[in-house]
């Protein structure tokens, strides 16, 4: 199988670490005609899932009080760069259960970085 | 016959276009390929020159009648061997991967996968009847023909048996990426056969 991931090195793209309640500011390249800008998307990390050049995660925001999700492919070439704005403390890799919850029930602790609970997960 | 070369399947992965498109491949490990022999119309009666592919490294692993043949055209031994048009090919020729370029159309032949014993919905794509409703005519191929006349059953009618094994051909496969110096040839879509299939990439008509 390491044949395949050298073809899918190239695609590989330098992103920071983050994971599933972690909030993201994606910027990404938007066509317009023959013009490019740079949208911004702003959300929780809701889901990762794949691997390799197949790898996607899913950003949930809510605009206007519309839920609003994006899949996301990691190696797309529409990502311009990702900040990470957050880091979410949470107890699953999937966080689905944020689409039935609303206001202050949808809210994610952040991550404490002097806390008891990271200094178990560092070891 | 057609000019190209062998190549070994490795898998699919996806990469994408500079637009974001992602586009499902089929990674072939091909050649580099060598030749081994010039056939001619006057020894064998017909012209071709034979490839071979996929070097072999132990000396144990090869009878010796072969042994002679590739010492003969003094190339490494071969694990496989193909006949192309020869064309100005001469002996010791080495075939990579370098004679195809993105965007070129390529015609894959393979031994597809084998399927074991099918029925005909699955081999011959019959209907068969419908799940409930209190059916009692699933998947069976029905009638295969009439009565006193012609009172045998006609050629080629589909019948439940093996399926798969056998050689595919596609044509019209597009060439996505070449690496040269890794042999890697990255074709859009699927191919016939398994993962570590040998197959025969040829040049094709586009």
């Amino acid at each position: 199988m390491n044949r395949i991931s050298s073809v899918e090195v190239s695609f590989k793209k330098e992103l920071p670490q983050f994971g599933p309640g972690d909030t993201l500011k994606v910027h990404l390249k938007v066509k317009e005609g023959d013009k490019e800008r740079i949208q911004i998307f702003q959300g929780v990390v809701i889901s990762m899932r794949g691997s390799g050049t197949r790898e996607t995660f899913t950003v949930r925001k809510v605009s206007y009080g519309v839920g609003v999700e994006r899949i996301i492919p990691s190696c797309s070439p529409l990502i311009e760069k990702i900040e990470v704005l957050k880091r979410g403390r949470v107890r699953r890799a999937k966080l689905y259960y944020l689409r039935d919850k609303k206001g202050k029930d949808a809210k994610i602790k952040e991550k404490d970085f002097f806390g008891k609970k990271t200094k178990a997960v560092a070891n | 016959m057609r000019e190209g070369i062998l190549g070994k399947k490795i898998g699919m992965t996806q990469i994408f276009t500079d637009e974001g498109n992602a586009i499902a491949v089929t990674v072939i490990e091909a050649g580099p390929c060598s030749v081994v022999q010039i056939k001619s119309r006057n020894k064998d009666g017909y012209e071709a020159a034979q490839l071979g592919f996929d070097f072999i490294k132990k000396e144990k692993k090869i009878n010796k009648p072969m042994a002679g043949h590739f010492k003969k055209a003094s190339v490494k031994p071969c694990r496989y061997l193909k006949e192309i048009p020869a064309g100005e090919l001469k002996i010791g020729d080495e075939l990579t991967v370098d004679m195809f370029k993105p965007g070129n159309s390529v015609v894959v032949s393979g031994q597809s996968i084998g399927k074991g014993f099918q029925g005909v919905m699955k081999r011959h794509n019959y209907k068969g009847g419908p799940a409930s409703h209190g059916a009692n005519f699933h998947r069976a191929p029905g009638s295969i023909g009439q009565c006193a006349w012609p009172s045998r059953v006609f050629k080629n009618i589909g019948m439940p048996g093996r399926m798969g094994g056998a050689s595919v051909t596609q044509k019209n496969i597009e060439v996505v990426d070449v690496k040269v110096e890794q042999n890697l040839l990255l074709l859009k879509g699927g191919v016939p056969g398994p993962r570590g299939g040998i197959l025969f990439i040829g040049k094709g008509d586009k």
